[in-house]
């Protein structure tokens, strides 16, 4: 088998669970944009283009309101706007050969999560690994999004709770497995789990968009580490 | 509502830009020590800054959204695969809302 052949195997593979849980998440996506008044067909091509869950729940208030198409460019701009911190990270785990064109198509594909295991995979990162990861979670998120739009709530409301957590636990299945041999990785991760929840809590600050939350946190959790402990050639490549 | 494909497009392009543009820009390799280190720890932040404490408001009570984290954490800690510990999150809520849940 190739090497292509291979990195995509292993990228649909790693791209299940990431579909898995998009399916849950956009399926009340899909609940919600008909209810705010919009068509199947718009719904799923909203989820299709966009593939970006906070951004889109955003999006529906935007539309909504019936704001201008700045406000909306503002609104997914601030939202969003740690797709270019990943973005930046990612690109340091590609092939300086590789063509120049899987750049745009990868860019495609930066969520959270296909970001997350996309960044964790060991060594350089294929794009065909990349497109592994999108070729199982966008069905997913388009599907799920189709459904809910279609169904409504036809799915118990015990499962819809259920699934909710998948992503969640996705997510600590990405970051805590390093850190259990990397002290410093996982006070890293306590504080930003700290700092996250006295962000709910506190006033004030509590009533900043979970997206441009997630940017001050990065920026300055991220940002403070980096200066207090520098990652070394040697731990980067592990 | 009628122009609901113009506020489409437009949060399509405006997203894609953000994903694009560093990844076509950033050429070359960091090598800016401070920088790379930023770079490495985005993540590990980026999503225990999105996880917690939303895992506890993403279920019907919070209990069974605490309890999903711990079993989690066990299991991510462990090393599971990421479809192992999702799904022991999904099922540890699923069952422990037959009861707190009506």
């Amino acid at each position: 088998m190739s090497d292509r052949k291979k990195e995509y195997r292993a990228g649909i593979l790693d791209g299940v669970p990431i579909g898995l849980g998009y399916l849950a998440v956009s399926f009340t996506f899909g609940i919600m944009a008909a209810d705010a008044g919009l068509t199947v067909l718009q719904a799923t091509i909203l989820s299709l283009t966009n593939l970006t869950s906070a951004g889109q729940f955003a999006g529906l208030g935007v539309i909504q309101a019936g704001a201008s198409f700045a406000e909306m460019a503002l609104t997914e701009l601030i939202i969003n706007l740690r797709y270019c911190l990943m973005s930046c990270s990612l690109s340091q785990k590609l092939a300086r050969n590789m063509p120049f064109f899987h750049r745009f198509f990868m860019a495609y594909g930066v969520t959270d999560e296909i970001f997350g295991v996309s960044v964790c995979r060991e060594g350089i990162l294929s794009p065909w690994y990349s497109y592994g990861l999108i070729s199982a979670a966008v069905p997913g998120w388009t599907f799920g999004t189709l459904l809910g739009a279609v169904s409504g709530s036809i799915l118990p409301q015990r499962l819809l709770s259920a699934l909710g957590v998948a992503l969640y636990g996705m997510f600590l299945a990405v970051i805590l497995p390093p850190a259990r041999k990397n002290k410093i990785l996982m006070g890293i991760i306590l504080v930003s789990m700290g700092a996250s929840l006295l962000f709910s809590m506190l006033p004030v600050v509590s009533g900043i968009s979970s997206g441009f939350k997630i940017i001050i946190l990065t920026v300055l959790i991220a940002g403070g580490a980096a200066f207090l402990f520098p990652v070394k050639e040697e731990t980067e490549n592990e | 509502m009628s122009n609901v494909f113009g506020y489409i497009a437009v949060m399509a392009l405006v997203t894609y830009l953000i994903r694009m543009v560093p990844l076509v820009l950033l050429k070359k390799e960091i090598t800016n020590t401070w920088v790379k280190s930023f770079l490495y720890y985005v993540p590990y932040v980026t999503l225990a800054v999105m996880t917690f404490p939303a895992i506890l408001e993403a279920t019907d009570s919070p209990a069974s959204g605490a309890a999903a984290l711990a079993a989690a954490v066990i299991l991510a800690y462990r090393g599971k695969s990421l479809i192992q510990v999702a799904a022991a999150a999904c099922a540890v809520v699923f069952v422990l809302e037959l009861f707190l849940v009506r």
